[in-house]
């Protein structure tokens, strides 16, 4: 059985501007040293898929970068292995040359290379879903089933706040899709919500694309989802281990934090056979100097810590110097935080300085955003 | 037909490091974990990818897998190459029987088929064993600015000490006239460095001289360097300045491990322009907990600390549990040290476990008797392990 993996590395963007105003949303930083888009990446390669696409949309230097040739994820291959497909433009003023903006669109702007796909199914998945799903168990589930389109959930409690973020999946107990509903506002109590990781039967894949283009059909939920239900074989596939999407700020900055806590490490990141892989940056260990404080943090290789940091998430290569206090706050990869300065509640992105003496203070609820390579 | 490379180096990694004892059981010496997130020869790999040195065969001998496996195809240090990149070569079976590499210059020796491929000018002897950054790009300009046959990398060295090294005599143009092994009354402090680059020609003449010498044993230090010496070859010291250690000994190697320590350490590994690079494993950040202490350490990824750490340096997910106190130790990967425990002056080997309240290692005095404790062993609860030791399975059967 084959299987090939499509990446979307750009959506829900907006979601969370600030981070994703210089990159795309698969390379937006999270956890200590990791990019959202290593998540996708680990949980296919380690469910044998080396065949992988990521579908990048505008901005996507960071993401190249971060990605190179795949082989710190094991696909830089001969055959198969990591392929970036750059938003697909001419030379000449005509229609194709609009950019996409939604998963349907992204996926008819590759038709080409869905069309010359042979596999027998393909994966889709968000880059801002956080997670380490066994794939190999949902694809056989799926293979199973004979479905055409089998849609990853997670049991949630959702409250009026939270569930204009999800789709919400009503099924059988049989495990037939009987209904989605989008962001709706006045939704609470348990429900399964889509995880945005799908598994497509690859013929299927190629004639919903055919359809889509000829009925100008625009949203993957609206229209190849929704319309299908009842014609189609959809089946749900529960996950039950550590899953987290990023619809804001704030929620990025929670998620982040939730980190802290042992139970949610040992399930995003310690599931055996299933490690999470990232570019590697051969940074030394983390030098811990004279009597540094440090309590309840995660803290990446590479960095110096003199001073004080409590509650915090650094990146790689972050520099506390004597007498600064870092508290609450999240400090991308290089991120220096001199003498005396005191910052809480901060996200501060990479190569940010914060200089002696300076306080800065957010809010748990309201973090502060600290942009790419300033200088405080 | 193949390229020509100006210079090939040849990493002798062969050593067995008898004095590491049950660290060097199972892996070769120059597979011993250092630093963190290191092994020995990532020094010497970095220093020669850092030097432009893109060709490197590494001989290997005493128990070979650990190493081999670890360098792989060398792409954690670029050295994946089409025309080149690193190559592990053990001793082979020739058609007029088989030999184990009898000695250093042997094991070049039976090697010389492999330099010739790529016809260098020079050829760099290093070795596997030695902690320290070095420009060898810069050795090679000296090099070829003496027109000399052969360079030999020299360090200043304490007088007082100076007895224990291969000391180098030389004129007011570095020219060696002399060398000794181990003077009694050394006359210069010139210790030499294990590092060499010959002309190959040269080098090549004399390995195939050596080679019928009968009883020859074979070694560099004691064979091929005194014979060009005699025979007046062109033998030039070239000054190294900086950190260099060699890691043969308990002692030895825990000092190495402390010198990263400090805010002004005597080696640094945080220098962008010249990266120590090792092959990495995908394992989260470290977490520091609440209560826990972090004092003048170094700490990798995928640390569980919730105790007190001191002076120590911790490599790759290894677990300190609430009330465990660690100091004055090199803690290998995936180590956990149990709460209540005590490790104090201690090297431990990889994935041993130390129980409940186990009291491991004597810190009188830092540094000395330090305790080695092997690989894959569980210390029971409330155990109690003395300083100077040297534990492995067998000896621990013993202990308990």
């Amino acid at each position: 059985m084959s299987v090939t993996g499509i990446i979307f590395s750009n959506l829900h963007d907006t979601n969370i501007s600030e981070l994703t105003s210089k990159r795309t949303m698969a390379s937006v930083p999270f956890g200590c040293r990791y990019r959202l888009v290593d998540f996708a990446l680990s949980n296919l390669v380690n469910s044998g898929v080396s065949d992988v696409n990521v579908i990048t949309h505008y901005n996507y230097q960071s993401l190249m970068d971060h990605i190179g040739s795949g082989k710190d994820w094991d696909l830089a291959r001969r055959s198969g292995g990591l392929k970036i497909l750059p938003p697909y433009i001419t030379a000449f003023s005509n229609e194709n040359n609009r950019l996409y903006s939604s998963r349907l669109e992204a996926l008819m702007s590759i038709q080409g290379v869905i069309a010359s796909l042979t596999c027998d199914t393909v994966v889709l998945c968000d880059c801002d879903s956080i997670c380490n799903i066994n794939l190999n168990d949902m694809i056989d589930y799926h293979e199973e089933a004979g479905a055409d389109i089998t849609i990853g959930v997670k049991r949630m409690t959702l409250t009026p706040e939270t569930s204009r973020y999800y789709n919400v999946i009503k099924s059988s107990d049989s495990g037939d899709v009987t209904d989605i509903a989008s962001h709706q506002k006045d939704f609470s109590g348990r429900r399964d919500v889509c995880i945005n990781i799908w598994i497509v039967k690859r013929r299927f894949l190629q004639t919903f694309i055919l359809d889509a283009l000829s009925h100008g059909f625009t949203s993957f939920t609206r229209d190849i989802i929704g319309r299908g239900i009842g014609k189609f074989n959809y089946k749900i596939y529960r996950y039950d281990g550590f899953y987290a999407s990023i619809n804001s700020m704030t929620e990025y900055y929670n998620i982040n934090m939730s980190l802290l806590d042992p139970k949610n490490r040992e399930a995003l990141f310690k599931v055996k056979g299933r490690p999470v892989y990232t570019k590697i940056r051969n940074s030394p260990p983390t030098k811990y100097i004279g009597d540094s404080k440090v309590s309840n943090s995660l803290i990446a290789d590479g960095c110096i810590i003199e001073g004080t940091v409590e509650n915090s998430i650094l990146f790689r290569g972050v520099r506390v110097d004597k007498h600064a206090v870092v508290k609450n706050s999240i400090l991308f990869q290089d991120t220096q935080i001199l003498q005396n300065a005191f910052v809480n509640c901060v996200i501060a992105d990479k190569n940010v300085v914060v200089r002696n003496d300076v306080m800065l203070s957010g809010h748990s609820t309201m973090p502060l955003y600290i942009a790419k390579s300033k200088m405080i | 037909m193949y390229h020509k490379k100006e210079c090939v180096a040849m990493l002798l990694a062969g050593g067995q490091g008898s004095r590491l004892y049950t660290l060097t059981e199972k892996t070769a010496k120059p597979a011993v974990p250092f630093g963190g997130k290191y092994r020995i020869i990532d020094f010497t790999l970095s220093n020669c990818i850092n030097s432009g040195i893109d060709t490197v065969g590494v001989l290997t001998q005493y128990q070979p897998l650990v190493l081999n496996e670890y360098i792989g195809n060398g792409q954690p240090w670029d050295l994946d190459r089409i025309f080149g990149g690193v190559m592990v070569l053990p001793p082979y079976q020739k058609n007029k029987g088989a030999d184990w590499y009898k000695g250093t210059a042997n094991a070049i020796y039976q090697n010389l088929p492999f330099v010739d491929r790529y016809d260098p000018d020079y050829v760099l002897v290093l070795s596997g064993d030695h902690i320290y950054k070095m420009d060898y790009s810069k050795m090679l300009d000296f090099h070829k600015k003496s027109e000399a046959d052969c360079t030999i990398a020299v360090l200043n060295v304490p007088l007082e000490e100076a007895s224990r090294f291969g000391i180098m005599n030389t004129d007011e143009n570095a020219r060696i006239y002399e060398f000794e092994e181990k003077p009694k009354n050394p006359k210069s402090t010139k210790a030499s460095m294990g590092i060499y680059i010959f002309s190959y020609a040269k080098l090549k003449k004399y390995l195939i001289e050596d080679e019928q010498t009968e009883g020859s044993s074979n070694d560099f230090g004691k064979n091929i360097i005194p014979n060009m010496l005699a025979a007046g070859e062109r033998m030039y010291a070239y000054p190294f300045e900086g950190y260099w250690k060699d890691v043969g000994t308990i002692s030895s190697l825990w000092e190495a491990n402390m010198d990263l320590l400090g805010d002004k350490p005597k080696f640094n590994l945080y220098d962008k322009d010249f990266r120590i690079f090792s092959r990495n494993s995908a394992q989260p950040a470290q977490f520091i907990g609440a209560g826990s202490v972090t004092e003048n350490s170094i700490i990798t990824e995928g640390c569980e600390i919730m105790g007190t750490v001191k002076n120590s340096v911790l490599f790759s997910g290894v677990t300190v549990e609430k009330g465990a106190l660690v100091n004055n130790s090199v803690i290998m990967s995936g180590v956990v040290i149990k709460s209540g425990a005590v490790v104090d002056n201690v090297i431990i080997d990889e994935n041993t476990v130390v129980g409940k309240k186990a009291k491991v290692g004597d810190g009188s005095t830092p540094g000395v008797n330090v305790t080695i404790i092997g690989s894959e062993l569980v210390i029971p609860d409330g155990k109690k392990i003395g300083g100077d030791l040297k534990v492995n399975s067998a000896t621990l059967e013993e202990l308990i």
